[in-house]
């Protein structure tokens, strides 16, 4: 049996390891019931928020980096995993950066746009974006989906572009993320626009190593790889042409709210300006392959093109 | 309201109804894969449970292993595998074993020592040789309580099944993450409403099939409910049977 | 490997943040299951009512449930902690349902018929007696409602609910294993620190309970209830 001065003990002990417990959790630097609510940030931070992506994160964490050393507060908000919910945080104001892409927002705001080249696109974003949304000017990298095979592929059957495709005689699967079959650069609009049959196989890692991997594996013939993506340099993947402009062109545009103002634009805007298609693919393949954070990569790059320090 | 209206419209339509991508087709491989799974673990984790039972050895290695398992969390079992192993049914079939086989075992277990002692003993006197003992008593006595664990795995590889979508693997899971990425919630309600109605239909068949396993003699004159009356082995018995989905 | 040691703030705070979802459903889960629990034992028919819809609600896949629980209760958004909490507590429930009922169902009438005649009153009598001895019981069903609701919060991450989830989404996305593996162990680990404290309280609050005993011992125990 306890006695009662060894009870006496423990029961302090207990209470010590609850409170500690309880302190702890006080303590976690996010609060966990802000997600997806009203930032709890000072009314002049800037939030910057990001899409569940890791590659969004490093363009979002540019933005923050550079906001930053112009002497900005920035409070970060990333991993959000809906347009749905950010987007009318953005509205509010309680979000007021966010790295975003011209075509998928063009189509999240106007299904029926036609607008199919890089410039169309953006055009067209700047009028359908509702009140109090702004983008800012586009950049030149882009991340947009891609239809690719491997190399041996691509060799054995003389395919290069989409419109090869239909002369294939096999059965072709494609490694999508499951949203790819109801878009209209999905299967439907590869059998309308190149004639070409195909099934899809859903994947949902963004394009990543497991579709890649699905790739090689010959689990499926096509893979839907994001076109900053580094696997597809490391593979020797074969992006196939789109002659007919069917994939949705996805410049890296952010999307301000009303609170952000002309210098913090200018800021977000040198950046943007520099970004190129191949530094995008360089900054997440230090991501992807050498496993480094979104906070590191952003200030290397930042750095390195003198745009902090 | 309007979300259920919605969401069993886009259930009626034929056009979710129809091909490899429809509802039935993707019932279906969620229903083979769970049962598969479980009948995989099944095979493993009956015999071990009936030997740890019948012999009492072994037992806190068990209840270690369904605790420490109920500890795991399956999201992050599943997308190891299949990083490792490539898409398909494999990586998450392994995990679906996984998961399924403490429950399984401790339904085996606890059914063998649920058994009174004492009926054992009877049986051993009137000269049943061991292997009777197992066929004739222990196991028909412990029936309900394996057919407990057993409907504890299959509702925990259901759930699991549903996460396999995301890697390539087919099942119901499909309509939810196809409606998260596309920002179409009613899709991924109809999807969960098919996967709950799924659930809530094994359970309750698994709660008559257990109640009507019971062997008769044992229903009928069921004497006071002497397995659960002090809070120490009411205690014992909750650490074992409890189980989760996840 | 070395994503861990390059890492070790953003994991902590994914610990932290976990902790903080997943302690408060745990405790909510107990508050509310008492009332119910100890209504199930009062009330002969409610007692199957009860028991049979948590062991349903229990039976919900937790993926699904999340997903569902927005729409039907729609007052909150998929990805919010918000949904992730309610979500566990009604598990949670559900699970510590089970437990009270039979916890106190345990506690013999005798001892309740003595506590009565000595002069407490009903609400002394739960609180200092009935309470007190359902302990181990509620004790063990809540260890078992810790370890789940902590496993169970990670799915949140696949919705983008802050958590260890997120460890596993992201690890996925950039193929980085060591990631998924840190988030499965320190899951593992939380939920095993968290019982271990579990069963350090209950030793402090009922230090009469003892352990838990053996096969051998039930048929005793059979014998003298």
């Amino acid at each position: 049996m306890i006695n009662t001065a060894k009870k006496g003990r423990l029961t302090v002990l207990g209470a010590v390891a609850i409170g500690a417990m309880v302190a702890l959790a006080g303590c976690a630097s996010s609060d966990p019931l802000s997600d997806g609510g009203d930032a709890s940030s000072s009314s002049d931070a800037i939030v910057v928020g990001s899409q569940q992506y890791y590659s969004n994160e490093i363009i979002a964490e540019l933005y923050a980096q550079a906001l930053e050393d112009g002497g900005y507060t920035v409070d970060r908000q990333y991993q959000i995993g809906q347009r749905e919910v950010y987007l009318p945080e953005l509205e509010s104001g309680s979000i007021d950066v966010f790295p975003e892409y011209t075509g998928n927002l063009l189509q999240y705001y106007d299904k029926e746009s036609t607008a199919k080249s890089p410039e169309e696109v953006e055009s067209a974003l700047a009028d359908a974006l509702p009140d109090g949304l702004t983008a800012l000017a586009a950049a030149p990298a882009s991340d947009q989906d891609s239809y690719n095979v491997t190399k041996e592929f691509s060799e054995e059957n003389g395919i290069t572009s989409l419109a090869d495709l239909k002369d294939y005689s096999g059965s072709l699967a494609v490694g999508a993320p499951p949203e790819n079959a109801e878009r209209p650069y999905g299967p439907p609009g590869l059998k309308s626009v190149y004639g070409v049959d195909v099934t899809s196989t859903p994947i949902d890692d963004g394009g990543g190593p497991l579709t890649v991997k699905a790739l090689l594996d010959g689990s499926v013939q096509l893979a839907d790889v994001y076109t900053a993506s580094p696997l597809i340099a490391e593979n020797d993947l074969v992006t196939l042409d789109d002659p007919e402009n069917l994939i949705l062109p996805q410049n890296v545009v952010p999307i301000v709210s009303d609170k952000v103002d002309a210098d913090a634009k200018a800021i977000i805007d040198a950046v943007d300006a520099v970004l190129t298609p191949s530094d995008l693919q360089k900054l997440n393949a230090k991501s992807q392959t050498d496993q480094e954070s979104s906070g590191t990569i952003a200030k290397e790059y930042l750095t390195s093109k003198k745009l902090i320090g | 309201m309007n979300v259920f209206l919605d969401s069993l419209a886009w259930l009626a339509d034929p056009v979710h109804l129809a091909g490899p991508n429809g509802v039935p087709a993707r019932l279906g491989e969620h229903v083979l894969y769970s049962l598969a799974a479980v009948a995989i673990a099944a095979v493993v984790a009956i015999p071990v449970g009936f030997l740890i039972g019948h012999t009492g050895r072994g037992r806190t290695v068990a209840v270690a292993l369904t605790g420490g398992v109920r500890a795991l969390p399956t999201v992050g079992l599943v997308f190891l595998l299949a990083l490792v192993l490539g898409i398909g049914i494999t990586a998450p079939m392994i995990a679906f074993v996984v998961l399924a086989i403490p429950s399984i075992l401790a339904g085996a277990y606890s059914g063998f020592e649920a058994v009174d002692r004492a009926t054992i003993d009877a049986a051993r006197a009137v000269g049943m040789t061991e292997w009777q003992i197992v066929t004739r008593v222990e196991l028909p006595l412990g029936l309900p309580l394996l057919i407990g664990g057993l409907r504890s795995a299959l509702l925990q590889v259901v759930a699991t099944t549903t996460i396999a979508a995301t890697v390539g693997a087919g099942g119901l899971g499909i309509y939810i993450f196809t409606g998260l990425r596309s920002n179409d919630y009613t899709q991924m309600f109809a999807g969960s409403l098919v996967v709950i109605a799924l659930a809530v239909v094994l359970e309750v068949l698994f709660s008559v099939l257990q109640r009507l396993v019971v062997p008769a003699g044992v229903a009928a004159g069921r004497p006071l409910d002497t397995r659960v009356t002090t809070s120490r082995s009411a205690a014992a018995k909750a650490t074992s049977l409890q189980e989760g989905t996840q | 490997m070395t994503w861990i040691w390059s890492n070790t703030d953003y994991i902590w705070d994914k610990t932290l943040v976990h902790l903080g979802l997943s302690v408060p459903p745990v405790l909510l889960a107990f508050v509310i299951s008492l009332p119910i629990g100890w209504l199930a034992n009062r009330v002969a028919w409610l007692r199957g009512v009860l028991l049979t819809a948590s062991g349903l609600i229990y039976a919900i896949p937790s993926f699904a449930l999340l997903v569902a629980l927005p729409g039907i209760i729609g007052l909150y958004p998929l990805r919010s902690s918000t949904n992730l909490i309610v979500g566990l507590t009604l598990y949670g429930v559900a699970l510590m349902v089970r437990s009270t009922a039979d916890g106190l169902r345990a506690v013999e009438a005798d001892v309740l018929q003595s506590a009565s005649a000595v002069g407490y009153s009903p609400w002394q009598r739960f609180w200092r007696v009935e309470l007190p001895l359902a302990g181990p019981v509620l004790l063990a069903g809540l260890r078992v409602v810790v370890v789940s609701t902590v496993s169970l919060a990670t799915v949140g991450g696949i919705l983008g609910i802050n958590g260890l989830g997120l460890l596993f989404n992201d690890g996925l996305q950039r193929s980085i294993l060591a990631e998924i593996g840190t988030g499965i162990v320190l899951t593992i680990v939380m939920a095993l620190v968290l019982d271990g404290l579990l069963v350090l309280l209950g030793r402090v609050l009922m230090p009469w309970a003892g352990r838990e005993p053996g096969p051998r011992s039930r048929r005793q125990e059979a014998v003298t209830a």
